[in-house]
């Protein structure tokens, strides 16, 4: 819940969004929210509407808009998500999602750098940055000066796990480990993008070329918070396709359903070389407003309604 | 049947045939992976605390648990013995099973007594109770500074912290979620 002196730190956010990205030329757009299908994924579910979905991200609209023709395109929109709560979850949740062009998933991290750390000087009094840019969580500080620290999975599974990513997938234990092994210590010093994910946890991304196990697939953690998830667009129709197959199989092994979005797999070799990313809105207001309760950065969370 | 999404702090759950509740719960998610539901969990017959991380798909019995409001009556042999005043059944529980509530357990205090099926597991307090002051220093008068407490033992044994005015025999109101004192009460 905020006041009218948050929400107006809120609004001055979202306007100095727009200026960023209008600056650089993207086209902001506004994609329906209620769809007849979903992209699929193992572990999203997603909320009936009459005999549509609502949708889980904007991904497929904004995919099918590149593949139109657009270079450059950014959302704000809203998502929803079944079964999510939490201190850094609800069931609907603002995202802020974009994609660029001719880019790679290296690129994005630099645009990264460059989006949060021009939020920060745009909108002054935020109670989560410090007068020298550096945002304060509790007694630690964390600078935003770039570069921000790049850690490839399998090196952050080494350092501060103690089974290996390869030994954690196959136990079934990668997310476990993860969030209660890995996640908690990234981003302290200077924000951490996560990178390189095992190939089987970034089904819409991009295979790496020198190292076929891994995809293109970055997270971006700011004290322990994971605050975007970018990657390298996987734009071969047919390699999606087997990706989301498996996708559907885990879908439905969970007793579920999910349909195959073949409007986009029939566009998708349209799009070309292309990188993506969404961002979790209410979690960035959160860290900069130097809380860390995403109920303290929104207007409204589920349970005030 | 509970499923793993209807877990937040205070559900009571049953895990092999005990009642359990939630003490402590943390949901997380990482980007494109499974809901993990953190919890930390108290059985409520043995105390015994542990934690354990839940997946969206695991479920638990919901544990047969009723609240029956009785009488403490004596205690012998670190036995409790308590009725209920309408049947006139009456049960026990020993010292252990009541830990701290023995602060403030008087004779023919009504609590709520919490059954696991048959049997009595745990008792609920009144809120506030109030307690016969047996030891107490007593007040210095003409010491007005009001802002100094003295330690008293009540009737129980329990030792708290009061204001320097309450003195040997006076009748004081305590909070039994925390132990401390209210007010003095004139009966």
């Amino acid at each position: 819940m905020l006041s009218p002196k948050g929400l107006r730190q809120r609004s001055d956010l979202l306007q100095a969004i727009r200026s960023f990205f209008l600056e650089r030329d993207y086209i902001e757009v506004d994609t329906p929210l209620r769809l007849p299908v979903l992209i699929p994924e193992a572990h999203l579910i997603p909320f009936a509407s009459e005999d549509c979905l609502l949708h889980t991200s904007p991904e497929l609209c904004m995919k099918r808009l590149l593949a139109r023709g657009c270079d450059r395109i950014f959302q704000i929109c809203h998502c929803f998500r079944k079964e999510e709560r939490g201190r850094l979850h609800q069931t609907e949740f603002a995202m802020l999602e974009w994609y660029h062009k001719g880019w790679d998933y290296f690129d994005l991290m630099r645009q990264c750098e460059e989006l949060i750390g021009t939020l920060t000087r745009m909108v002054s009094g935020f109670a989560g940055i410090a007068d020298d840019n550096r945002l304060c969580r509790g007694d630690r500080r964390v600078t935003l000066t770039p570069p921000w620290e790049r850690l490839p999975v399998a090196e952050a599974f080494r350092r501060h796990a103690g089974i290996s990513a390869a030994e954690a997938l196959r136990a079934g234990s990668f997310d476990e480990v993860l969030v209660t092994g890995v996640e908690p210590n990234l981003g302290w010093d200077r924000p951490t993008f996560l990178y390189d994910y095992p190939v089987e946890l970034g089904s819409l991304a991009r295979r790496n070329q020198q190292n076929p196990a891994v995809a293109e697939r970055f997270e971006l953690y700011i004290t322990g918070v994971e605050v975007a998830n970018g990657f390298s667009e996987l734009v071969d129709p047919q390699e999606q396709r087997q990706r989301f197959l498996r996708e559907i199989e885990a879908v439905q092994r969970a007793g579920r359903t999910a349909g195959m979005p073949e409007k986009l797999l029939a566009e998708l070799d349209l799009i070309g070389e292309t990188a993506g990313i969404a961002l979790g809105l209410d979690r960035l207001c959160m860290l900069l407003m130097g809380q860390t309760d995403i109920a303290l950065a929104t207007p409204f969370i589920f349970e005030e309604l | 049947m509970y499923t793993a999404s209807d877990l937040r702090k205070g559900l009571k759950i049953q895990i092999d045939g005990e009642p359990y509740i939630v003490t402590e719960f943390d949901f997380s998610k990482p980007g494109k992976g499974q809901a993990l539901y953190r919890t930390k969990m108290r059985n409520m017959i043995t105390g015994v605390q542990f934690t354990q991380t839940y997946r969206s798909n695991d479920k638990f019995d919901r544990p047969n648990l009723e609240e029956r409001t009785m009488q403490f009556l004596y205690a012998q042999d670190n036995e409790y013995h308590f009725m209920d005043t309408s049947s006139y059944e009456q049960i026990f529980l020993t010292g252990e099973q009541l830990g701290d509530n023995l602060n403030f357990l008087i004779d023919n205090m009504e609590v709520e007594v919490l059954f696991f099926g048959d049997r009595p597991i745990d008792i609920t307090l009144p809120t506030f109770v109030n307690l016969e002051v047996t030891v107490a220093d007593p007040w210095a008068k003409g010491d007005t500074s009001g802002s100094d407490t003295k330690p008293v033992t009540v009737q129980t044994g329990f030792q708290l912290q009061v204001p320097p005015f309450v003195e040997q025999g006076d009748k004081i109101q305590i909070d039994t979620r925390t132990g401390t004192y209210i007010t003095r009460v004139k009966e």
